[in-house]
């Protein structure tokens, strides 16, 4: 394994674009961190990577890494992401939503493209809420618990993001925590690696806002009940949903091989002889 | 031109033909009537061509996979009516925003709401420019015959890329449905035109690069250039900026590389101007309908002309003052309560009495109906 510390160096815009919006002990840079890192285990080349990401919090993280990165509208992250995949199918393209961003307002593109089993690695960045707006209910607040919209606590249930990409077609998901960092990122690098629509949830912590309005403590509380409340998804697999209650599943929690939409695609224009013997000489460009 | 060439075209086949020819491909789309034939045929004629299709889950997204696409380096396009259109405007607001190349076809049917799908309206006119939020400069094509919508489709491409520009191209369910007999060029006699490319080194690339045009050279990814684009507004590099000058920078800039070549962009049609007194002014399938009224009122020896704007936005401003020097009468011809009239009354000297002849029952307006204004107004 590369070492750590030059290797975010590498993929980060660092003079251009430091310091960044986030609150000090804020678990995105973390998150940021572990998909960098395995990026460079994986040798991966700034020039073929393609960054997405949402409005929130979480959707300022690609203004900070070296890549082609697209900062797009609340909600349509993964949308975007599509029409680049498909256009330019070798790309590594790598989605960065929020629990919001993903899957409220985006819910309908992540459940379509997981559909579509599209290779596009999304990482969903759960922090309970609303970050950037001021600390809203999300649809992964738990129940009864406290937000600016939510001020008698949360009547709504929030919905496993996991059941939802595998019942929608996704070929991959895994979940870690900010204090799971580097198993955090060796299931980046797992879905990376992995063929068709990948998820990696990262439960993080908004301490400003969350932990705050649900007396969750600081940013090291917030981390430390990550480390307390992980529970291995081999390890879960034997205990009762009892013990379970206030626990989250970590690891890869699905994994399947149904076939990826672009390479389809590609093998249809294959099939149907368009694929361009040669490319057509330079058109006339207009001068500027 | 061989006869080979010559083709019984619907509108939509026609504009989705002229898309095949300007190079689209990329499609990504959402059914709707009366547009959905555009996205069949390019679904079927696509791949075929190497490019690619997508039927995505709704509008919102298709345009997002259409911008999506042109910042990776396709040249990409979307066609939907009124319902789709308005769920594609904050995400066309971004496409203005990055200055993404890419073509909207609206082939407008009656509304608000679901409103008329397989009847005729022109009352997009004014969402076409003032659709979603913030200031920006949009381009919008009509076209008025099958064959025109082949070039004016065509057209929408070139300018999109030349001006790095959403372009819209509003057509309607009447054009979209009808068949005509239409031309097919030969490839060599049609004209593309292709974004500016990037030849600095990598690290001084700027994708909003300050330019005397104010047209910035895109690079695609995957092409040596990395870079980032934001909706947040930003400075030439793409990062977010608070700066006023940047942002004062910024919003000239999306406002200027259209404002100043208006000329290049903002085409007309006339007839009859010179000597002519009342001027009929309509686009569109209605400039169609206009053109008949103005013959037989002519043939009845009133002398009226008719202006058609074939650019609605930037509207042909000059064109129509200089077609209204001598006019008493100005008659508005569209298929709504009254949208364009307003560019009239902005535009037209303080003795021409303006007179809207407006249809909004999912019906063409017919030439005896414009004849008839013609007769009470003068
Ligand atoms: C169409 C639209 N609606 C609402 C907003 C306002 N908005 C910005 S970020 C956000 C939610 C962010 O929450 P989340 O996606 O969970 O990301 P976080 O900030 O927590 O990382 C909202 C509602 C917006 N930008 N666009
Ligand atoms: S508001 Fe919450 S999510 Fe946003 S930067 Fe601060 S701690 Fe992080």
């Amino acid at each position: 394994m590369a070492v750590a510390s030059t290797v975010v160096y590498e993929y980060l815009r660092g003079k251009k674009k430091f310091p960044h919006v986030w609150c000090p002990g804020c678990g995105i840079g973390i998150i940021m961190g572990a998909l960098l890192r395995a990026m460079a285990d994986l040798e991966i080349k700034k020039g073929d990577v393609a960054m997405i990401s949402g409005i929130g919090c979480t959707g300022r993280m690609p203004v900070y890494c070296d890549f082609h990165t697209l900062h797009t509208t609340h909600g349509r992250a993964i949308a975007f992401a599509t029409g680049i995949k498909l256009s330019k199918p070798d790309l590594k393209v790598v989605a960065i939503v929020g629990d919001g961003d993903g899957l409220a307002i985006g819910g309908n593109h992540f459940i379509h493209a997981a559909r579509r089993n599209i290779d596009i690695t999304t990482i969903l960045v759960n922090n309970k809420i609303y970050g950037m707006t001021g600390g809203q209910y999300s649809p992964t607040t738990p129940t009864g618990k406290f937000a600016t919209t939510a001020p008698y606590g949360n009547l709504e249930h929030p919905f496993d993001a996991y059941l939802l990409a595998k019942g929608a077609g996704a070929n991959f998901f895994a979940r870690s925590s900010v204090y799971h960092a580097t198993q955090l990122q060796v299931l980046i690098k797992k879905a990376l690696l992995k063929k068709g629509f990948s998820v990696v949830e990262a439960m993080s912590n908004c301490h400003t806002l969350y932990g705050r309005l649900n007396k969750e403590g600081s940013a090291v509380q917030m981390i430390n009940w990550f480390k307390d409340h992980a529970v291995n998804v081999n390890i879960a697999k034997k205990k009762t949903p009892e013990e379970l209650e206030d626990k989250f599943i970590t690891g890869v929690l699905w994994e399947d091989n149904r076939p990826e939409y672009s390479e389809q695609y590609e093998a249809l224009i294959d099939r149907l002889g368009g694929r361009k013997k040669e490319e057509k000489p330079e058109a006339e460009v207009v001068k500027q | 031109m061989s006869e080979n060439n010559v083709r019984l075209f619907q509108g939509n086949e026609a504009c989705s033909f002229g898309a095949l020819a300007a190079g689209v491909n990329f499609f990504g789309g959402y059914p709707i009537t009366p547009s959905t034939e555009i996205a069949e045929i390019l679904a079927r004629e696509l791949p075929k061509r190497g490019g690619h299709f997508i039927q995505m889950e709704d509008e919102i997204g298709s345009i997002a996979a259409v911008i999506g696409a042109s910042v990776a380096g396709a040249k990409a396009m979307t066609a939907t009516s009124g319902p789709g259109f308005s769920l594609m405007q904050e995400n066309l607001g971004y496409a203005f925003m990055i200055e993404a190349p890419c073509v909207v076809v609206n082939v407008q049917r009656g509304g608000p709401s679901t409103g008329l799908p397989t009847k005729v309206a022109q009352a997009d006119t004014m969402q076409a420019k003032w659709g979603s939020h913030g200031d920006y400069n949009p381009i919008v094509l009509t076209a008025s015959s099958v064959e025109d919508a082949y070039y004016k489709t065509i057209r929408a491409v070139n300018l999109s890329e030349k001006y790095r520009n959403p372009v819209i191209l509003l057509l309607d369910e009447v054009l979209g449905h009808m068949r005509e007999k239409i031309h097919i060029p030969e490839e060599d006699e049609i004209k593309i035109v292709n974004r500016l490319k990037p030849t600095v080194p990598p690290e001084w690339y700027q994708p909003f690069e300050i330019t005397p045009t104010h047209i910035s050279p895109m690079a695609g990814y995957g092409e040596g250039y990395r870079f980032h684009m934001t909706g947040l507004t930003h400075d030439p590099w793409g990062f977010p900026t608070a700066k006023s000058s940047e942002i004062k920078e910024k919003m000239d800039k999306l406002m200027l590389k259209i404002s100043q070549n208006v000329d290049d962009i903002s085409t007309y049609k006339e007839e009859f101007i010179e000597d002519s007194h009342i001027i009929v002014i309509a686009y569109g399938i209605t400039a169609r309908v206009a053109q008949q009224a103005v013959r037989i009122a002519r043939h009845k020896r009133f002398k009226v002309g008719l202006f058609q704007p074939e650019t609605l936005w930037p509207f042909p401003d000059k064109g129509l003052k200089k077609a209204l020097e001598n006019a008493n009468l100005a008659i508005v011809a569209e298929l709504n309560q009254g949208q364009m009239i307003r560019e009239v009354q902005r535009l037209a000297p303080k003795k021409t009495k303006i007179v809207g002849a407006f249809r909004y029952d999912g019906e063409l307006i017919t030439p005896d109906e414009i004849v008839n204004k013609i007769k009470e107004a003068n």
